[in-house]
């Protein structure tokens, strides 16, 4: 079936909104637990990790999408990513197992409770990284030979990285400073402003440094910035994140609700947005497009019926379940 | 020192360790999430207070289970990739969308409600946290369906073609791939087993409370309802064992063969053979205890049907067979004693001793973990006989690993297991000392004259919320020491 706009298109598109989900969604809680230490202990900790107890499976929910469809919808890259980033990886998911558990065990056994608030935050800050380094490492090209990973044990260890999972942790920061300044109120939302501030200033710092190493990274990524035609389609995107960015710093330093976090979630949007003129078509740079690597249509078919219809119910008792749980925490949590 | 098969070894123990760890928590949320559902709904039709402290009882241990299996489990959807890349690159367009359709019908499902049932009683009403629970007992079983709907086409592979890149691809019909030969006994043995090993826990910790204290409604209740399940459930669940080997005997019989340990074919009615030690290398069972003729009862329903053994298998075709001999021992022990567990409450219920039989409830006590045992056991009967094959006849296990060196993967599976152990081990910790609360009315409750916030508010206590639950671990070993 020779449709106009293929379905390995709209594919990458569903795999690009799962991951923006994640990233946005399980953000916040991966950066509230980076920002865990400087909180109080007592009631500020508890009321922030209130904030996130009833949401934080479902948003981890979007990882497994992100992973599970990319496996399904091109199963190539699935298979060379992975071992290429193995440690990643596998820090990345035990650092999900430490944070996961944190929810439950801290509130079980108070005598232990600073462990599970440093497993709370170490394991948070572990993903946020790893999953940064991530990007970066598939950013900066993976060697394939014959369908399969062929570099080293530490092609993913470079400066570039360790700059895109920084620059990730501080990101996630940020979401979770602006989310508990829209959930928590009083001297607590006060303290989250200021927490706020300082991660938009790292994660600003940072958003820009990795651009610009982009550019030297890899001689075509800089050609898609700065060449023309391509550059009139670029450019809105650095622009309107100086935009966005000046407008958060505003909003940092007076919002009393969600202003900043709407708009930490539209500057993760454009840097999602720039990520794709970098690297489209290619799903494994430099050598694995999208095409390459997609599944047959036979299975690319079969999955989107499914989105179809599951996407709208799985969006709507998303949304209704942030709405029962709406408003400031307060000290009943969630009685 | 280390070559390609030691990473394929290594990658082998840490996919068995990840997937045999996580299974024990599915194999109980599966079942608790629907016995909770149970005990809402009770709650709700006969307005009995009763039937909604336990239901807060087992939530608080649900809260912690299922957080396990949620961890767990996302470290084995991407297991598939870091360590059996080339059975992800080629088997993923049939099996991928299967999980996809896992992850849209059922993770989503039971995350999205998960957190409305365990602290939303009070924001939504009794009757919507009445359905919220049911998604996730409902989520739990879709992605059952799901999961082994995948595991099941790796036993028993049909509906694909190859590709010309040597993918596995779709034929025309997704159903021949999801309804492939084994998925329908496969799905109702576990499921059915993880409702087995639900009973057993809730009948085990019934019996504690028992032992201890007769009088206690609550745990009467409990026993009384885990007993019918095991008197129901473990003939049923025989049944379907049996109807599931008789279906792997078509489809797989080298697996059989191992479960029975037919090292030679018996042309006229094979023995079925109790215990005995197989013996690889000399191909026969030492010290073998045997009842001629009944293998060939069970499996063809006639006593001089011929079997065939594994000398008519081709040797680096054959699964091992101790493991695959001793694993079906075990299952199938545990299932004939959960039956007689089953039988002996019907007795005790009849004589009217239910609730004060202090053997029965002792025996009750023991039998708690077998389900466990059990499911694990039964998982490595399958998994172990379908060697060296991951999908049947097709793929060969050793093929399909990613291309890794030995210390990377043993990096790993030294990591998992230090952590696995530690945190899961916390977590077992704090489900047993709540399963050591006995239930009691009221179920939620502030420690009688201790300052601090009384939460009257709820319905449910926000168990894992509450920074001042009486349920946690005590903080102090004085504390530890005045009861509950
Ligand atoms: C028979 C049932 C069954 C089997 C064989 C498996 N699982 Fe599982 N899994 C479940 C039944 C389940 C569940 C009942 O749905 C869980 C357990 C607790 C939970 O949170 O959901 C779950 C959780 C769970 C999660 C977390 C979902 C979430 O975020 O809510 C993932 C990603 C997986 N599993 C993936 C796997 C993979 C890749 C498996 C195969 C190797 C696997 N599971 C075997
Ligand atoms: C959750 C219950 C499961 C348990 C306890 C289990 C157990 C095991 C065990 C013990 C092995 C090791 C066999 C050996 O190496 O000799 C194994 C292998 C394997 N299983 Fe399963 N399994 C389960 C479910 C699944 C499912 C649902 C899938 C597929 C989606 C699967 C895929 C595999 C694969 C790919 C291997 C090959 C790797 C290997 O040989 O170790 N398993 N499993
Ligand atoms: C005496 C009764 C039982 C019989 C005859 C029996 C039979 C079987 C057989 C033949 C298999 C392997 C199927 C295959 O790999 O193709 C199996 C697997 C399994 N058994 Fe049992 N079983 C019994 C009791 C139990 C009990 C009591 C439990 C748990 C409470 C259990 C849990 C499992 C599980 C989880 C598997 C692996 C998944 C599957 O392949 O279905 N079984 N059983």
């Amino acid at each position: 079936m020779a449709v106009d706009v293929d379905l390995t298109t709209i594919w990458a598109f569903i795999i690009a909104f799962a991951v923006f989900a994640y990233v946005v969604m399980d953000g916040f809680d991966l950066g509230i637990g980076i920002l865990f230490p400087f909180l109080e202990v007592g009631t500020e900790r508890d009321r922030a990790m209130n904030s996130i107890a009833p949401v934080w499976d479902g948003n981890e929910t979007w990882l497994v999408l992100g992973g599970g469809g990319l496996f399904a919808a091109f199963p190539l890259a699935y298979a060379v990513i992975l071992p290429a980033t193995y440690p990643l990886i596998i820090a990345m998911l035990l650092g999900l197992v430490f944070r996961g558990v944190a929810f439950e065990y801290r509130w079980r056994d108070p005598r232990h409770r600073r462990l599970w608030d440093w497993a709370f935050t170490g394991g948070s800050l572990v993903a946020a990284t790893a999953q940064g380094m991530t990007l970066g490492a598939l950013l900066q090209g993976i060697t394939v030979v014959d369908r399969a990973y062929a570099g080293s044990w530490f092609d993913w260890l470079t400066p570039y990285t360790l700059l895109t999972g920084l620059g990730t942790a501080a990101g996630y920061a940020l979401l979770g400073g602006t989310w508990l300044v829209w959930k928590l109120d009083g001297a607590y939302q006060a303290h989250a402003r200021r927490l706020a501030r300082l991660a938009a200033w790292a994660t600003l710092m940072l958003m820009g440094a990795v651009s610009l190493y982009n550019l030297l990274l890899n001689a075509e990524y800089a050609s898609r910035w700065l060449t023309t035609p391509e550059i009139w389609f670029a450019a809105p995107v650095p622009i309107l994140t100086g935009l966005v960015a000046l407008a958060l710093l505003r909003a940092l330093a007076v919002e009393r609700h969600s202003k900043p976090f709407w708009l930490s979630i539209a500057l993760f949007f454009l840097g999602m947005a720039g990520l794709g003129v970098t690297m489209w078509p290619y799903v494994v740079p430099p050598s694995i497009t999208i095409w390459d690597a997609a599944a047959p249509e036979r299975s690319q078919w079969f999955m989107l019926i499914g989105v179809a219809i599951t996407m709208p119910l799985i969006l709507a008792y998303t949304v209704w379940a942030y709405w029962v749980f709406r408003g400031k925490v307060g000290d009943e949590g969630y009685h | 020192m280390f070559d390609q098969l030691d990473a394929i070894l290594l990658a082998r123990i840490q996919f068995a360790f990840t997937v045999s760890f996580h299974f024990i928590f599915p194999s109980f949320s599966i079942g608790l999430a629907s016995y909770l559902a149970v005990l809402e709904g009770l709650w709700l039709k006969t307005g009995k207070a009763l039937y909604l402290d336990l239901f807060k009882y087992w939530l608080k241990i649900f809260a912690i289970a299922f957080a396990m299996g949620v961890v767990s489990g996302i470290v084995m959807s991407y297991q598939f990739g870091t360590n059996w890349s080339v059975f992800s690159d080629r088997a993923g367009p049939v099996i991928g969308p299967l999980m996809a359709y896992e992850v849209l019908t059922a993770f989503f499902l039971e995350a999205g409600f998960l957190g409305v049932m365990l602290f939303g009683m009070n924001r939504v009403g009794k009757r919507l946290h009445f359905a919220a629970t049911c998604m996730v007992a409902l989520g739990t079983l879709i992605s059952a369906t799901w999961i082994l709907s995948v595991n099941s086409w790796m036993h028993t592979p049909t509906g694909f073609e190859m590709g010309a890149n040597g993918q596995f691809l779709p034929g025309p019909s997704w159903w021949a791939i999801v309804f492939n030969p084994s998925f329908p006994y496969r799905l109702m043995h576990t499921v059915t087993a993880s409702y087995l090993t639900v009973a057993f826990v809730v009948g085990g910790v019934a019996a504690w409370h028992l032992l201890r204290d007769s009088g206690n409604a609550h745990a009467r209740k409990m026993f009384s309802m885990a007993m019918w399940m095991a008197t129901l459930v473990a003939p049923l669940q025989i049944a379907l064992g049996d109807a599931h080997g008789l279906n792997t005997l078509e489809h797989q019989p080298q697996k059989v063969m191992a479960m029975e340990g037919h090292f030679q074919s018996h042309p006229d009615g094979a023995p079925l053979i109790l215990f005995g030690i197989p013996n690889s290398a000399e191909k026969r069972v030492d010290y073998a205890v045997e009842i001629p003729n009944l293998s060939s009862l069970i499996l063809k329903h006639d006593l001089n049907a011929p079997l065939a053994g594994l000398d008519t298998i081709p040797d680096e075709d054959e699964p091992p067979v101790g493991i695959v001999f001793w694993s079906f021992r075990v299952m199938v022990g545990i299932g004939f004693a959960m039956l007689g567990l089953g039988i002996w409450s019907l007795f005790a219920r009849w004589r009217g001793r239910l609730y004060d039989w202090r053997w029965l409830h002792r025996a009750a006590l023991v039998m708690g973990p077998s389900g466990f045992v059990a499911v694990i056991a039964g998982w490595i009967t399958t998994e172990v006989g379908r060697q060296p094959f991951v999908i049947y006849n097709l793929l060969r296990t050793a093929d399909a690993a990613s291309p890794l060196d030995a210390p990377a993967v043993a990096a790993s599976l030294i990591a998992f297991v230090i952590v696995y152990f530690a945190v899961f081990g916390a977590g077992v910790w704090y489900i047993l000392h709540l399963m050591h609360k006995p239930p009691h009315t009221g179920e939620k409750g502030v420690k009688r004259g201790e300052p601090g916030p009384i939460r009257t508010a709820g319905i449910t206590p926000g168990p894992t919320q509450n920074p001042g639950d009486p349920d946690a671990l005590p903080r102090s070993s004085e504390e530890a020491t005045d009861g509950r």
